[in-house]
């Protein structure tokens, strides 16, 4: 599911996190620390490991620790490897009010995985996430940087479906939307 | 009750955008006060209008911006939250989405009434796709002359970026917020010092809710006094209420201050009544951390007056009889809604969102899940009632953020209002809902 890769950005994504560090003061290059997490997270597989946080330390002049002690503090940041679509499922309670569990139950039979676990085949993972603030659309799911609303299990049906009929791949760079 | 103030024109097409937002009166208030008034003159204004902020706290935004430290040359900064992460609350979601300009025209007015130069959008990191139309925005603000180095030939210069939380409901604290921008765990600060003293890299700044932010350009165009006529009392202006739950038409409803609670529930112009004809239980009226209310003291006081959608309507009580307009997250529950599993969500949410540095808080939401837990499925003791109540007191008050308050506040209410049916789940050893 992660193949081997340089862990090294691109010219473009250089330039691009030169930009972002631009826009806090000199010597504040910390501050960009959340912004380029989340590109290292997109352009290395949709997770953060040990050699991805120590390159982003190293970019941004950060000892590791700094980079670690902030992955694991954010539930956005994966710190183990993921399946190339991650189906991020709302369970907070107006979700789960509209029937959220209903949807989870349904995905986990459907996939035969538990929520947090990936396909072997590596290409779904499930990921139960708090309220993504789109309640009025309840019950809600993310997939990469797109919402989707007012979930059923035939319209997820229908996803999963077009999801593995497009190859798709939920980690994208933000920034490159 | 029809003012629209937030919400005007968001229909038109392409009001995104920015030439049609300035044909239909954009960015008339910041040549206003860049051409007529001083900052001072700004603060001043939005300190008539009685405007509070929007966030959930509640606190008057132009005394707010008077604390600020203008004893040194230090930069000072301006804070936009975006951070929107109250469970039930996505109004700010929506005010993003539909008029974009609005809230880049109240970051120009507000930095300017601080004498801050650089501003920054921290908006929570699952809303890139937002971004990309903030972004779109704040560049045409660029090249209209509106942002960047003398703003309209005046000696005012602003910058303004946009930046990504990770994916945490703390960091919507005004210095979890700090932190976070500064590249670090999103730990809240001990106060004092404040923000307005020390905040950003030390330096002064103002927090305020995107909600907040947006009501500036209409005060500045028609005078503070003019938007303390909307409202009622001392909530005064218009205020976003964002529904959902076991309603007809969930949604985000711009109302005057003041709108019975009654009416904004059952009418065919706000939520159309409950889903499926069925009756109300319960709602939680401003956000998830706010205290619940029974049916019959969310649409009445306790006094028996009609309840309404306001700062002091809806305090109206205290803690026994009344809640708080919080955010404006309003979770409407039917009667089919079990209100113990409904709290044991809450509460697994709240230990989820605890950053662990206050004990209190780090260890209480973890027992008072696992209580819940256990009174939901069957296994829970009698005592077990008391027992919430008592850590929920002990976290209450004993935290460097209102987080503790947040997971307490639900404990506490809803076994005030409910206990008969925690106790029915400890004498069933099961949930029959």
């Amino acid at each position: 599911m992660n193949v081997e890769q340089k862990i090294i950005f691109s010219e473009q994504t250089l330039a691009l996190v030169r930009k972002i560090v631009s826009h806090y003061p000199d010597g504040k290059q910390k501050s960009a620390l959340l912004p380029v997490l989340h590109i290292a997270q997109a352009e290395f597989g949709g997770w953060l490991s040990v050699p991805v946080m120590d390159y982003v330390a190293s970019l941004l002049n950060l000892l590791p620790v700094e980079v670690y002690e902030v992955v694991t503090f954010y539930s956005m940041f994966n710190t183990k490897p993921v399946g190339n679509c991650i189906i991020e499922i709302c369970r907070t309670g107006p979700c789960w009010l509209c029937g959220a569990d209903e949807i989870i139950s349904h995905l986990e039979n459907k996939l035969k995985i538990k929520a947090g676990e990936t396909t072997p085949d590596g290409r779904f993972t499930l990921k139960l996430v708090e309220c993504l603030a789109d309640c009025g659309n309840a019950p809600v799911i993310q997939v990469g940087w797109d919402y989707y609303g007012n979930m059923s299990k035939a319209k997820m049906d229908e996803m999963i479906e077009n999801f593995e009929k497009n190859h798709v791949v939920s980690h994208k760079n933000p920034y490159v939307l | 009750m029809e003012k629209k103030i937030l919400l005007a024109n968001i229909e038109t097409p392409d009001f995104g955008r920015f030439d049609t937002f300035r044909k239909l009166g954009g960015y008339v208030a910041v040549e206003k006060a860049m051409k007529t008034m001083t900052s001072g003159n700004v603060v001043d204004e939005v300190k008539k209008s009685g405007l509070r902020g929007r966030g959930g706290a509640g606190f008057p935004t132009g005394m707010k911006w008077s604390f600020i430290d203008k004893s040194t040359n230090n930069p000072r900064y301006l804070l936009c939250n975006a951070d929107e992460s109250e469970p039930g609350t996505f109004k700010d979601h929506y005010l993003i989405l539909k008029n974009p300009h609005l809230l880049i025209e109240g970051i120009i007015l507000s930095s300017y009434a601080l004498g801050a130069n650089t501003s920054y959008i921290f908006f929570r990191g699952e809303w890139f796709y937002l971004m990309k139309i903030l972004e779109q925005a704040i560049e045409e603000a660029y090249t209209n002359g509106f942002l960047g180095k003398n703003i309209l030939g005046t000696n005012y210069s602003l910058d303004l970026y946009c930046h990504p939380s990770g994916g945490a409901y703390i960091c919507g604290e005004e210095t979890a917020l700090i932190e976070a921008l500064e590249g670090k765990r999103g730990n809240p600060r001990s106060k004092p010092p404040f923000p307005a003293v020390k905040g950003l890299y030390g330096n002064p700044t103002v927090i305020n809710n995107v909600e907040t932010i947006a009501s500036i350009p209409w005060i500045i165009n028609h005078g503070g006094d003019e938007y303390a006529k909307i409202g009622i009392g001392k909530s005064t202006g218009t205020k976003l209420i964002s529904a959902c739950g076991h309603i007809n038409k969930p949604g985000v409803y711009e109302i005057e201050m003041g709108l019975p609670v009654k009416e904004f529930i059952y009418s065919d112009e706000y939520l159309g009544g409950i889903k499926n004809g069925k009756k109300l239980k319960a709602v939680i009226a401003g956000g998830s951390s706010v205290p619940i209310l029974p049916a019959d003291l969310i649409l009445k006081t306790s006094k028996g007056e009609p309840r309404l959608l306001s700062y002091e309507s809806l305090s109206d009580g205290g803690f026994e009889t009344g809640t708080m307009l919080g955010s404006g997250g309003f979770i409407v529950m039917d009667e089919t809604t079990c209100i113990v599993h409904s709290l044991l969500n809450y509460t697994r949410f709240y230990h989820h969102e605890s950053c662990g540095q206050c004990s209190p808080c780090r260890e209480g939401t973890v027992w008072m899940e696992k209580i819940l837990h256990r009174i939901e499925y069957g296994e829970g003791k009698m005592n077990d009632i008391n027992l919430l109540a008592d850590i929920a007191k002990h976290i209450e008050g004993n935290t460097i953020c209102p987080l503790g308050e947040a997971a307490a506040w639900p404990v506490r209410s809803t076994i005030l209002h409910f206990r008969e049916e925690f106790e029915e789940h400890v004498k069933n050893k099961k949930c029959n809902i």
